[in-house]
C-alpha cells in the first residue's frame, strides 16, 4: 500500500506492506536509518521517535497508522545543521559509547526538557527507564541531561 | 553504499578527556552501523536454525523453499566449498550443520531473497527431518556421556591429556603443598549462571562479491583478520580474495569475536553474485552468540589463626556448551585467578570445561575472571567472620603485589597496587541512609510502589579482584599500524583495531597526535585490505597493543621523513608485548618467565537496600579503585567504569540465559533483563596512575576489571543486608527471602 509520511516537516511516500512497522519503512525505505532496531519489542527505546510530539517506539507502531501525523526523528533534532543542546551534551559528557542506543536516548532526553525544564535526578531516571544502554552504566547519560537541561 | 567517514581529530594527546571523534555522527544519527548498510542490488538473507538442542539430521528438503517468491538462493552445508568446519581457535564448528545439531539454533540452511520478510518466509519452508538424541545438559555428568565431539578437537595444544569423553580443557594447577593445613578452614560451593553480552546492535553485515570470485564484508567485528582467516578457507579463498572492513560495532563485549553472519553472507553473495545483508534481531542474537561460561565453583580456603592464607583449594567446572569457541583460555584464566588477587603459599586448583549441547559459551568481558571473583571474595567475607577480622584488613593481609607470585609460579614483575586499590576503595565515603518515608522510587521495588520501606535492610559489601592484560600462554600476541605522512605535514593512520564503542579510534588518534606533534591526523577506515592485524579488541588488550603500534610506526615514519629529506612516507611496524609461555599441562606451573603479561586489579565498595520481605533489591551506591596504568583518556576509563560495573550488577541481580533442556527460554529483552536507569546507582570512580613499566605510556587496560570485581561486590552487600549465604548469581527475590 502507498502511504505518505510526514518525517521531520517533509512528506515523503512510501509503498510498505501492511504489516511493516515506521521503523522499518524509515530505516529501509524512506532513508532514515538514524533510529535504531534493538528489539522490536518496545523494550529498548533505540527506536524512539516523536508521533505528534509524543515519545514513541516506532517498532511498535506501523507503517500505516503514522499516515497524517507528524514524525521527528534523531535526524530531526539538529537544526540548520547546529547540534540540539541534548546532542552537544551527550557528545560533551561522553556519554555515547557504541552509540547504538545513543539515537533513541536523546529523542528521548529531548523529549524530557521539553516538558520538563528543570528535572530532577529521578524525573530523568523515569524518562529514561525505558531506554536500554549496555555501554555506560548511564552516569555520563545523566550528566549529559543535566548539561543539557543547564543549557536549554 | 555508506561508510563512515574518516573521522578526523580536533583536539587531545595521551591523557586528555577529548571527546569521541565519532561521537557527532552518532548523536546525530549518522553514523552508519553493520545494519545500516545498503548496496545497490542488495538481498536480504536469513538462517535458518536447529529447534533441538541435540539431534541427527535425517534428511534436509530445499524444494518448497527454492520457489518462493522473490528467494534468490537457499543453500545447505552441500553449498560450502571449502572446509565444513571453522572456529575461532579450533575448527569444531560446522558453517552449517550435518550429520547432527549441537545445539539450539545452530545454524542449518540460508536463504537470500529480495525482502528480508520473503526470506523468513522462505526458511521456514527448507523441510529439515531431525532425529531427536538425548542431549547433554548437565555439565557435572558430562564427561560420563557420549561425547559430541569423537574426534577431539582441542586435544594435542599441549593441554593436559584428559581421556574423558567432552573435555574442552582440564587444567590442574598444583602450588606447593597442596595438602598443607591451616588453623581455620571454611569451604562454600558458588554457581554463576549464563550471562548474555546482550549488545544492542544485534549481529548485522553486509557481503558484497567483487566480481573476480572474492568478497567484501562489512561487519561488526572483534578482530577483522581473524574473521578473515577463519572464512578464506571455508570459502576455499585465498586470505587476500576475502577482506573484512569494519563497519560501525554496536557493542561487542566478547560477543563479536566467533563468526555471526560473515560466512553465511558471503556463502550467498557469492552464490548470487548480489550484495548480501543479513541483519539479526533479537531473539536470534541470543541465539546466534556465545555466551559468558556458566560455572559451578567448589572452594576450600585455609588460614592461620591470624587470617594469613595458607592453602586455597578450588574447583571450577565450565559449561563449554556445544563448540569450543575461547573456552580453553577462559579455563586457564578462570584456574589463573581462582585464589584472587591474593598471596598463598600452597594451592591445588583444577579447572575444567566441558562440551554440552547447551548454548555455546565463549568471551565476555571479564573472560573466567568474573566467576571465580564471585567465588573467592564469598570465601573471603567468609574467613573474615570465621576468623572475626575486619573483611578489609584480612584482604590488606594477604594481598598481592609486586615480587609476589601467582599460583602459577609467575613473579609479579610489573605493577600490581593491590592493596593501594582496597584502601583507596575502603577510604570513600558513602551515602548516609536516606529516612524514611521516601519516594518510592529510592526504595527497592520502585515505581511499583511495593513498601514504605518496612522490610528494607541496607548492607555494605567489598571485594576486589585481578585480571590478565593481553594474550597469554605463548600466544604470538601482536598488533600493526601503518603510518603515511604526507608532504604538506598531515597524516594518515591504519590499524584495524576495532573501534567496537570503548574509544580505540580516540587512543589510536591522541597516539598518533602526541608522537607526531601534529594535529593534523586522521584515521583510515579499518580494514584487513591495507594494513596488517591488530589482533583483537578484546582481553583488556586493545588500548595497550594499539598504542604501542602506533607509536612505533609515527616514530619509525619520522625517521623515514628525516632520512629521505621530508618526502612522503609510508610505513607499517608491528608491535609484540613481551613474550609469554604456556603452561605445564600436568602441573600448570610457568614454563618460562611468564604465562601473563600484566594485570590490572580493581576493588569496589557497593550500598545496597534489600526488601528482605519481597525480595527485591536497590543498589544505592558504587565506589571503586582501579589499577589503570596511565588513562590515555579519562573520560574514556571512568565510561569504561561505568559501564563494566552495571554488567557486573546485571549478573548479581537479574541476567541469566534460561534454558530447558538445552533449549533457550528467554531470549528477549523482555525476558532477559539487563540494568537501566532504575537500576543503576551513581559510580565514583578513583583511578590509580602507576604506569605499567613493560606498556607503552604505561597503560593498561581498563573493560574488564570493574566487571570482575562488580557482581562480588554487589552481592556482599545483599549478604551483609540479609544473612544469607546467596551462593548463585544472579540473585533471585526467592533466595533473598529464603523460599
Amino acid at each position: 500500500m502507498k502511504i505518505e509520511l510526514r518525517i521531520n516537516g517533509e512528506s515523503h511516500e512510501a509503498d510498505v506492506w501492511e504489516g511493516e512497522s515506521l521503523l522499518f519503512a524509515l530505516r529501509e525505505q524512506l532513508g532514515f536509518p538514524g533510529s535504531k532496531n534493538a528489539c522490536e519489542q518496545g523494550e529498548c527505546g533505540s527506536c524512539s521517535v516523536l508521533l505528534d510530539g509524543k515519545l514513541v517506539c516506532s517498532c511498535l507502531v506501523l507503517a500505516a497508522q503514522a499516515e497524517g501525523h507528524e514524525i521527528v526523528t534523531v535526524e530531526g533534532l539538529a537544526d540548520d545543521g547546529r547540534l540540539h543542546k541534548v546532542q552537544e551534551a551527550f557528545v560533551a559528557a561522553g556519554a555515547v559509547q557504541c552509540g547504538f542506543c545513543t539515537p533513541g536516548l536523546v529523542v528521548a532526553a529531548a523529549d524530557l526538557l521539553k516538558r520538563n525544564v528543570y528535572p530532577s535526578d529521578d524525573d530523568i531516571r523515569e524518562a529514561l527507564s525505558g531506554n536500554l544502554c549496555r555501554c555506560t552504566g548511564y552516569a555520563k547519560i545523566f550528566d549529559a541531561v543535566r548539561m543539557a537541561a543547564a543549557a536549554l | 553504499m555508506s561508510e563512515t567517514a574518516s573521522p578526523r581529530l580536533e583536539l587531545g594527546r595521551v591523557g586528555d578527556s577529548t571527546p569521541r571523534v565519532d561521537g557527532v555522527p552518532k548523536v546525530t544519527g549518522e553514523f552508519a552501523y553493520s545494519s545500516d548498510l545498503q548496496a545497490a542490488g542488495m538481498l536480504w538473507g536469513h538462517t535458518l536454525r536447529s529447534p533441538h538442542a541435540h539431534a541427527r539430521i535425517v534428511s534436509i528438503d530445499v524444494s518448497q523453499a527454492v520457489g518462493m517468491p522473490g528467494v534468490h538462493a537457499v543453500l545447505t552445508h552441500e553449498d560450502v566449498p571449502g572446509e565444513k568446519r571453522y572456529g575461532l581457535e579450533f575448527p569444531d564448528q560446522p558453517v552449517l550443520a550435518y550429520e547432527r545439531v549441537r545445539y539450539f539454533g545452530e545454524p542449518v540452511a540460508l536463504v537470500a531473497a529480495e525482502h528480508p520478510e520473503e526470506a523468513r518466509r522462505a526458511a521456514a519452508r527448507i523441510q529439515v527431518e531431525y532425529e531427536a538424541l538425548e542431549p547433554v545438559v548437565d555439565p557435572e555428568r558430562a564427561t560420563e556421556q557420549d561425547p559430541l565431539h569423537p574426534d577431539r578437537p582441542t586435544m594435542g595444544h599441549g593441554y593436559r591429556d584428559d581421556a574423558r569423553p567432552n573435555i574442552v580443557r582440564s587444567l590442574v594447577i598444583r602450588h606447593g603443598d597442596p595438602e598443607a593445613e591451616g588453623d581455620v578452614t571454611v569451604s562454600g560451593v558458588y554457581e554463576v549462571g549464563i550471562q548474555d553480552q546482550a549488545f544492542l546492535g544485534p549481529e548485522s553485515g553486509l557481503a558484497v562479491p567483487d566480481g573476480e570470485g572474492g568478497v567484501d564484508i562489512y561487519v561488526a567485528t572483534q578482530w577483522l583478520h581473524v574473521d578473515r582467516d577463519q572464512v578464506a578457507p571455508c570459502l576455499n579463498l585465498k586470505p587476500e580474495q576475502v577482506r573484512i572492513h569494519l563497519a560501525g560495532v554496536g557493542g561487542a563485549f566478547g560477543g563479536r569475536e566467533d563468526l555471526s553472519m560473515q560466512l553465511h553472507g558471503a556463502l550467498l553473495a557469492l552464490h548470487t553474485d548480489r550484495p548480501v545483508k543479513i541483519v539479526y534481531n533479537r531473539e536470534e542474537s541470543f541465539v546466534g552468540h556465545i555466551h559468558r561460561h556458566p560455572a559451578k565453583i567448589w572452594a576450600e580456603h585455609r588460614s592461620s589463626r591470624d587470617g594469613k592464607l595458607v592453602n586455597v583449594r578450588v574447583r571450577i567446572l565450565l559449561d563449554g556448551g556445544a563448540y569450543a569457541s575461547s573456552s580453553t583460555a577462559v579455563t586457564s584464566n578462570a584456574a589463573s585467578f581462582a585464589v584472587g588477587p591474593y598471596a598463598v603459599d600452597n594451592a591445588l586448583i583444577e579447572s575444567t570445561c566441558v562440551y554440552t549441547n547447551n548454548p555455546p559459551c565463549g568471551a565476555m568481558r571479564g573472560f573466567g575472571a568474573v566467576q571465580v571473583c564471585f567465588a573467592h571474595e564469598a570465601q573471603m567475607d567468609k574467613l573474615a567472620e570465621a576468623l572475626d577480622i575486619d573483611p578489609i584488613e584480612l584482604r590488606l593481609l594477604n594481598a598481592l603485589g609486586p615480587g609476589g607470585s601467582l599460583p602459577t609460579g609467575q613473579k609479579i614483575t610489573g605493577t600490581l597496587p593491590v592493596a593501594d586499590v582496597i584502601r583507596r576503595a575502603a577510604a570513600l565515603d558513602i551515602p548516609e541512609q536516606e529516612e524514611l518515608p521516601r519516594d518510592p522510587m529510592r526504595l527497592p521495588g520502585g515505581s511499583g510502589n511495593t513498601s514504605r520501606g518496612e522490610g528494607v535492610r541496607r548492607g555494605v559489601g567489598f571485594a576486589v579482584g585481578f585480571k590478565n592484560i593481553g594474550y597469554s600462554e605463548g600466544f604470538d600476541d601482536y598488533a600493526a599500524a601503518r603510518v603515511r605522512l604526507h608532504k604538506d605535514g598531515s597524516a594518515e593512520v591504519h590499524c584495524a583495531a576495532a573501534e567496537v564503542g570503548q574509544g580505540v579510534a580516540n587512543v589510536i588518534l591522541q597516539v598518533a597526535r602526541t608522537e607526531l606533534g601534529s594535529t593534523d591526523v586522521v584515521l583510515a577506515p579499518h580494514t584487513t585490505a591495507t594494513v596488517d592485524s591488530a589482533g583483537s579488541a578484546s582481553a583488556s588488550r586493545m588500548t595497550w597493543m594499539a598504542s604501542g603500534a602506533v607509536r612505533d610506526a609515527c616514530r619509525a615514519a619520522l625517521e623515514e621523513r628525516e632520512r629521505n629529506g621530508g618526502k612522503e612516507v609510508d610505513v607499517q611496524r608491528i608491535y609484540r608485548h613481551p613474550r609469554t609461555t604456556p603452561l605445564d599441562p600436568e602441573t600448570g606451573q610457568i614454563t618460562g618467565e611468564r604465562a601473563h603479561v600484566a594485570y590490572a586489579c580493581a576493588a569496589m565498595r557497593v550500598v545496597a537496600e534489600v526488601d528482605v520481605e519481597l525480595g527485591l533489591t536497590r543498589v544505592v551506591w558504587i565506589g571503586t579503585a582501579q589499577d589503570v596504568g596511565k588513562a590515555v583518556n579519562p573520560q574514556a576509563v571512568t565510561g569504561q567504569i561505568e559501564g563494566g560495573t552495571a554488567q557486573g550488577l546485571g549478573l548479581a541481580l537479574m541476567e541469566e540465559i534460561q534454558t530447558r533442556d538445552g533449549l533457550i527460554t528467554n531470549a528477549s529483552f523482555t525476558d532477559y533483563l539487563i540494568p537501566t536507569t532504575l537500576d543503576m546507582p551513581p559510580v565514583v570512580s578513583v583511578l590509580i596512575e602507576e604506569a605499567e613499566p613493560d606498556a607503552p605510556y604505561g597503560v593498561k587496560g581498563v573493560g574488564e576489571p570493574p566487571t570482575v570485581v562488580s557482581t562480588a561486590a554487589v552481592v556482599a552487600a545483599l549478604r551483609a543486608a540479609t544473612g544469607r549465604e546467596l551462593n548463585r548469581v544472579p540473585v533471585r527475590p526467592d533466595d533473598i527471602v529464603g523460599l
